[in-house]
């Protein structure tokens, strides 16, 4: 068309002109004309040219939006799960003081328990400390001379015998040589047929012995032993432990082994039985070989 | 000059069709003023003068007889155009070219006025043949007169005035 308008003498920018007045005119009527969809062709058309811009932006800007979103949530999301972690730990924390609690409760229970079940002074002691060397197994207790601990006093557990206590005792502390000792002793007596022998540490497994019993007696694994109250250090009647093993010896006496009942490795409490000690005698030896209350 | 030559026209042309449309609601559409002063611009001062009035006068029109607006500034900026470069092209100093010249601007206005409308309305294309002869012709016949006036009547007015100045 412009070559013709310049064949016939039309400058080329009439032409122009013409294009852009008619261009001109198709949008101003289609800007007023709806659409088969009953929108304006104008804005079908700029809407359908535009859509596509639109979308593409649109995308960018949710994308771009998202990405600072998500950046911003993980942001959080990480200062979130540190805080959440840290209320964790202290949770457990406070869960491991609660059990913890628990436990103790159960153990001065049980303890408390044994204090009424034993028809003697008795005082509650903590075991503040253990030395757990060969040949000389000690705790330390927070209880001393200063709440009527003496020397060769009896040291119970809910579970059994403990130990005794040996000296030198502080005014707030002392120190308990365990039954599983090498050198601790205590006269013993089964519970099922009464035959009395003595309970002596010794290092193995299990790690007390049970000395002086006749191969003549009747002794059978399982059997439980008690105190006999013979050395006059522990009351009578309280369990040591249960028969581990029992064999004819080679000579006069059975080798018998037994098993402590009372836990050495999770010892936290334990009463301190506030009666002297007194002398081994024969008659203390027969009593405590006839049974005693239990 | 030439400018404000066109635009007087078209604002003349404007005014007498309401007027006629006013005082004729049916013989309205026997004559189309603004045409003739489209086509008479673009044949006296070339297509861009044809472009500007037809664009003009016939936004005007629409905007006042209400309707689409642009249709038939559309239709009269074509008719304008094409008016002035035939005019350029082809010698219409004649009266029976000039004639033809607005005849055909009619028809060629009136084609473009329907076919638009059709278009935009999604309705088929009617044109009615007898009011487009008579708008054609009446229209040929207006312009003619308007050229005959124009180039005329300065010429018969000096004459007239040596003629009374002699006596």
């Amino acid at each position: 068309m412009l070559d013709n308008l310049q064949r016939t003498g039309a400058r080329p920018r009439t032409g122009l002109l013409f294009l852009a007045v008619i261009v001109g005119h198709v949008i101003l009527i289609s800007s007023q004309v709806q659409s088969g969809s009953g929108m304006p062709v104008l804005e079908a058309v700029t809407f359908g040219a535009f859509a596509r811009l639109q979308g593409v932006t649109a995308g960018t800007v949710r994308g771009v939006r998202d990405s600072w979103s998500a950046y911003v949530d993980l942001r959080g999301v990480r200062a979130e799960n540190e805080a959440l972690r840290s209320q964790v730990d202290d949770l457990e924390i406070r869960l491991q003081e609660q059990r913890t609690l628990a436990q103790r409760t159960e153990r001065l229970q049980a303890l408390l328990d044994l204090k009424a079940f034993v028809n003697a002074p008795t005082l509650a002691a903590e075991i503040i400390a253990g030395y757990p060397k060969r040949g000389l197994l000690t705790v330390t207790i927070d209880k001393g001379s200063s709440d009527g601990v003496t020397e060769n006093m009896a040291v119970i557990a809910p579970t059994g015998v403990v130990g005794r206590i040996i000296g030198p005792v502080a005014s707030h502390a002392a120190r308990v040589q365990l039954l599983i000792d090498t050198s601790a002793a205590a006269g013993a007596v089964t519970e099922r047929t009464r035959e009395g022998g003595m309970v002596v540490g010794q290092d193995g497994d299990p790690p007390l012995r049970m000395e002086l019993v006749s191969n003549l007696a009747d002794v059978q694994p399982g059997d439980l032993v008690v105190t006999s109250g013979a050395e006059g250090i522990y009351p009578r009647g309280f369990v040591i432990g249960s028969v581990e093993s029992s064999e004819r010896g080679t000579h006069l006496y059975r080798s018998i082994t037994v098993r402590p009942s009372a836990n050495f490795r999770g010892l936290e409490e334990v009463l301190v039985v506030l009666i002297p000690p007194r002398a081994a005698t024969p008659e203390n030896t027969s009593a405590a070989a006839g049974g005693g209350p239990r | 000059m030439r400018i404000a030559f066109g635009i007087l026209a078209l604002i003349g042309a404007l005014a007498l069709q309401t007027t006629i449309s006013g005082l004729t609601l049916g013989g309205a559409r026997s004559v189309n003023l603004v045409v003739v002063a489209v086509v008479y611009a673009a044949l006296t001062f070339g297509p861009v003068a044809g472009l500007f009035l037809g664009t003009a006068g016939g936004l005007v029109q629409d905007a006042l007889a209400g309707g689409i607006v642009g249709v038939g500034s559309l239709a009269k900026t074509l008719v304008g155009f094409l008016a002035g470069v035939l005019g350029a092209q082809f010698i219409v100093a004649q009266t029976f070219p000039r004639f033809v010249m607005f005849v055909g601007a009619t028809a060629l206005h009136e084609v473009c006025y329907e076919g638009l409308y059709a278009l935009v309305e999604a309705r088929p294309f009617r044109l009615h043949y007898q009011p487009l002869l008579i708008q054609a012709g009446v229209n040929g016949l207006v312009g003619l007169l308007a050229f005959f006036l124009v180039e005329r009547m300065p010429g018969l007015l000096q004459r007239r005035r040596a003629r009374r100045g002699r006596y």
